[in-house]
């Protein structure tokens, strides 16, 4: 092994523990950096939509929201990437959010149930892969080879939606694999594998394509028994109502579309 | 003993005059900013749900994983961490100042990249953790060793520091006149400076426990999740606050009230009779 | 069996080099004002302070090649440096069991000791507990109780109040005279110095400025330092047969001497006067009077003049006189009461 992968293998450590955390100083900056004429940073109720996205969709929306700035001058598009989970309590808690895009209908339904937004729309599907370290150490080819006690396997847990994700999907094969980790969201559970910690892990497709191809993804026929649906909903009590909307446009829009099919997504 | 107590409050007053109130006031707010957030856990708490949710076997296992971890993780850092403070207060060689600021290195990091760090050196792949595989068999990650190695390295600098101050702080002629009396240099480290700094290791200790008993970020990266080997009451509470946010408080309040009971009866017995 | 040594230690601003020799049972002690280099040359012997120069022997072997915890030496420091967490029992026992005693066998040494110094019933005792003169004779145990062969002392008695030193001072001195090795003492206090120690070495700015018998030097002090601790006036001049020239006056002393001499008389021998005496003694001389202050049982009267000089006179003798700061009066020293010796 070459310092020089050594190096890039470290990169694409950081960049997947580190990811939920750049999308945050993303929003931080308010993704709009070096444009003139901020009018909108004076007034943010009329200028800035704030959008809260389930962490996997981190790389597609911070493109989209370039588009919907560029498409609509002096608006700020600020986005709270993390887990659905935390982010329905945060929105639950009185956050001020325009926009919620979950990874998970149970999450979202969480926000619905408190009569903070209506109507959903399911934009995406993730579909999981196993992913396994650059050389597949531990040959696995198919979903059963997780089971051999000989392999090391990382799982999402179970409160987290790749967790309920891959719990489904081995329910349907009739599998009972036992991990050594179950981890606190995807990207944790990715880390591992980057690192070759573990030999195989069940994580999303679109996670996969992210890693920049430290890891490689294994299609498996049982992943259709647990596709996960994204929903979206512009929030009932959205301080930017009018921009919220628009923004939920642009997802559903055929440029949305592109955008999110291109991060590995499927679409509905 | 009260009344001994009042009268020594009277006689202090007496001496240093009214406690002024640009000290009391920020004092105040000081501690209402640390016990605030206790009171809204207490507020929240499902108190009718709560013997139920706590005769529940996983919650009682995550509690003896950390307690388990945490105590081993101080002793970790006791057997290592002292002799190093020693080090660093009393030998001087070239680079200390640079060692010391070395040993801090675990508070700035992110425990999830200090993690990430000893996964690349202990991991299975790991500069170190290649070699202990190779030639021991031994795999820290997701192990409860593992969540040991992370607590300890990110609780080992509280005790450090918290000894060196304590070792600069004691009178090093002490140590002179016990050269005097014949001692060698390990004799007078053990029966003469670390009886001096005792309450200093003491308080290093319950701090690097404290510490390690939180502990998540590195814990969970490092030696990953999994109920009765390596998932300890942070790790349950933080995966309970996926779901059931309600559980999470409950366990949050089960680590507290534990680590309180434990410090406040160490207290009693080591630090209360100085 | 004795001691021999000569201690440089050399630091960016101070230099001390002295040379020390004493031999078994005798006891030694380093006198000079604060920061002459006392303590350093007692840390020089203990090892505590590395040597820039110079050795130490003892007993005919070199001390100063080794590691101080391998030096024969017991030291009592100045504020005893007693364990705090230990006893004193523990404190005294300290010294033997480093020194491979078994662990019994040290504490009944130990115990033999605290008896010796009377501290029997105090054996339990905290150093915390223990009062200032209770913890002196711990610490002289402490340090007797590994049988050195050289005891060095560091202000023994100067954190204890005046009641309680006059009563250590006989018992250390009874101490000393039972330990059969070298003593170095350190004090800047003559009294110590007088009372515990056969032979005196005067230290100032690092260097040794008069050594010898205590009451030698008492009696013959060669600088000023020495002779305000002994309590004389001394004054520097040259003689030719019974008169010397000290300055612009000329001095009657009984000695016949010729070339460079010292010249001393106590200031009980001065007396004063208003109006010139008739008697015309030898040494006469008109002085003004700088500042009066009591002086045990007497008056010290300092007297500026051609003569710079202190006087001790009585109580009485000053409300007589009426004596007052700025006055002049007539001062006058009889030759048979001062001291000359070759400078």
């Amino acid at each position: 092994m070459t310092p020089f992968r050594k190096s890039r293998r470290w990169l694409a450590v950081l960049a997947v523990t580190t990811g939920v955390m750049a999308g945050a100083a993303a929003c931080g900056t308010g993704g709009g950096s070096g444009r003139p004429g901020q009018a909108g940073q004076a007034t943010p109720a009329a200028g800035t939509v704030t959008v809260f996205a389930a962490a996997s969709l981190t790389g597609a929306f911070t493109e989209l929201g370039k588009a919907f700035e560029a498409a609509n001058p002096g608006v700020t598009v600020r986005f709270n990437f993390g887990s659905s989970a935390t982010l329905a309590q945060q929105i639950t808690q009185g956050a001020p959010a325009d926009v919620f895009a979950a990874a998970s209908p149970a999450t979202m339904k969480t926000v619905t149930d408190a009569s903070l937004a209506s109507a959903p729309i399911t934009f995406v599907r993730n579909k999981l892969q196993i992913a396994v370290p650059a050389g597949n150490p531990a040959k696995v080819d198919e979903l059963k080879d997780l089971a051999d006690p000989k392999v090391k396997v990382a799982l999402c847990a179970a409160q987290v939606p790749c967790g309920a994700a891959a719990a489904k999907a081995l329910a349907a094969a009739g599998l009972k694999v036992t991990p050594v980790t179950l981890e606190q969201d995807v990207k944790a559970t990715l880390t591992k594998v980057v690192l070759g910690e573990v030999d195989a892990a069940l994580v999303y497709r679109t996670d996969v394509l992210a890693s920049g191809g430290e890891v490689s993804g294994i299609d498996f026929p049982e992943a259709r028994q647990a596709v996960n649906d994204y929903p979206i909903a512009a929030l009932a009590k959205a301080p930017a109502g009018d921009l919220a909307r628009r923004f939920v446009d642009l997802v559903l829009s055929q440029r949305g579309r592109d955008v999110l099919a291109e991060a590995g997504f499927e679409l509905p | 003993m009260t009344a001994t107590a009042e009268r020594r409050g009277a006689r202090e007053q007496g001496r240093l005059g009214r406690t002024p109130w640009v000290l009391v006031v920020p004092a105040a707010c000081g501690l209402a900013f640390l016990v605030l957030p206790l009171a809204g856990l207490l507020v929240r708490a499902p108190w009718s749900t709560l013997p139920r949710r706590l005769a529940e076997p996983q919650v009682l296992e995550a509690l003896r994983l950390s307690l388990v971890t945490a105590s081993a993780a101080t002793l970790v850092c006791l057997v290592l961490g002292v002799p190093l403070a020693w080090v660093l207060a009393r030998v001087s060689f070239p680079g200390r100042r640079l060692v010391r600021a070395l040993v801090t290195i675990p508070l700035v990091l992110p425990p999830v990249v200090g993690g990430v760090a000893l996964l690349l050196v202990l991991g299975r792949r790991g500069l170190i953790g290649q070699w202990l595989e190779a030639a021991f068999g031994v795999t820290l990650p997701f192990t409860t060793a593992g969540v040991v190695v992370a607590e300890a390295f990110v609780a080992m600098p509280f005790l450090v520091i918290s000894v060196e101050g304590a070792l600069r702080a004691a009178d090093p002629r002490y140590e002179e006149a016990a050269a005097t009396l014949g001692a060698s240099r390990w004799t007078i480290f053990r029966r003469v400076t670390l009886p001096l700094v005792a309450p200093g290791i003491v308080a290093g200790a319950v701090l690097c426990w404290a510490r390690a008993l939180g502990e998540f970020g590195a814990t969970i990266t490092f030696a990953g999740n999994f109920p009765g080997r390596t998932q300890t009451m942070p790790l349950a509470v933080y995966l309970a606050l996926e779901t059931e946010p309600e559980a999470a408080i409950v366990l949050s309040l089960v680590l507290l009230a534990v680590s309180v009971a434990i410090l406040a009866s160490l207290r009693d017995r080591w630090v209360g009779g100085a | 069996m004795s001691l021999h040594a000569r201690l440089v230690v050399q630091r960016p601003r101070f230099r001390l080099d002295v040379s020390i020799e004493a031999a078994s049972g005798q006891v030694l002690a380093l006198l000079g004002p604060n920061g002459a280099g006392k303590t350093t040359a007692l840390r020089a012997l203990a090892g505590l302070t590395p040597l820039s120069g110079g050795h130490v022997t003892l007993d005919g072997r070199p001390l100063h090649a080794l590691p101080v915890e391998r030096r024969p030496i017991g030291v009592v420091f100045q504020d005893y440096l007693l364990f705090p967490h230990l006893s004193a029992l523990e404190n005294v026992a300290f010294g033997p069991r480093c020194r491979g005693v078994p662990r019994a066998e040290a504490r009944r040494t130990a115990a033999a000791w605290l008896e010796r110094v009377g501290l029997a019933e105090h054996a339990g005792a905290r150093p915390r507990r223990l009062s200032g003169g209770q913890a002196q004779r711990v610490a002289l145990a402490r340090a007797l109780a590994v049988e050195p062969r050289l005891l060095l002392l560091d202000e023994p008695l100067a954190a204890l109040d005046a009641h309680t030193r006059l009563e250590i001072r006989s018992q250390l001195r009874r101490h000393l005279a039972a330990f059969g090795g070298v003593t170095v003492l350190v004090t800047h206090d003559p009294l110590d110095a007088m009372v515990l120690a056969d032979r005196l070495v005067v230290v100032e700015d690092g260097a040794v400025v008069q050594e010898g018998e205590p009451g030698e030097v008492a009696r013959r002090p060669r600088t000023d330092y020495v002779a305000r601790l002994v309590g004389l006036n001394l004054y520097r001049g040259t003689a030719g047969g019974h008169q010397v020239r000290i300055d612009d006056m000329l001095f009657h002393v009984s000695e016949d001497l010729h070339g460079p001499v010292l010249v001393a008389f106590p200031p009980s021998a001065v007396a004063l006067y208003r109006d010139r005496p008739d008697g015309t003694p030898r040494n006469l001389w008109r002085a003004r009077i700088e500042g009066i202050e009591r002086h045990g049982d007497s008056v010290r009267v300092r007297l500026e003049g051609p003569l710079a000089a202190a006087a001790d006179v009585t109580p009485a003798a000053v409300a007589d006189l009426d004596l007052s700061p700025g006055q002049q009066v007539w001062a006058s020293v009889k030759a048979t009461e001062t001291h000359a010796y070759p400078a």
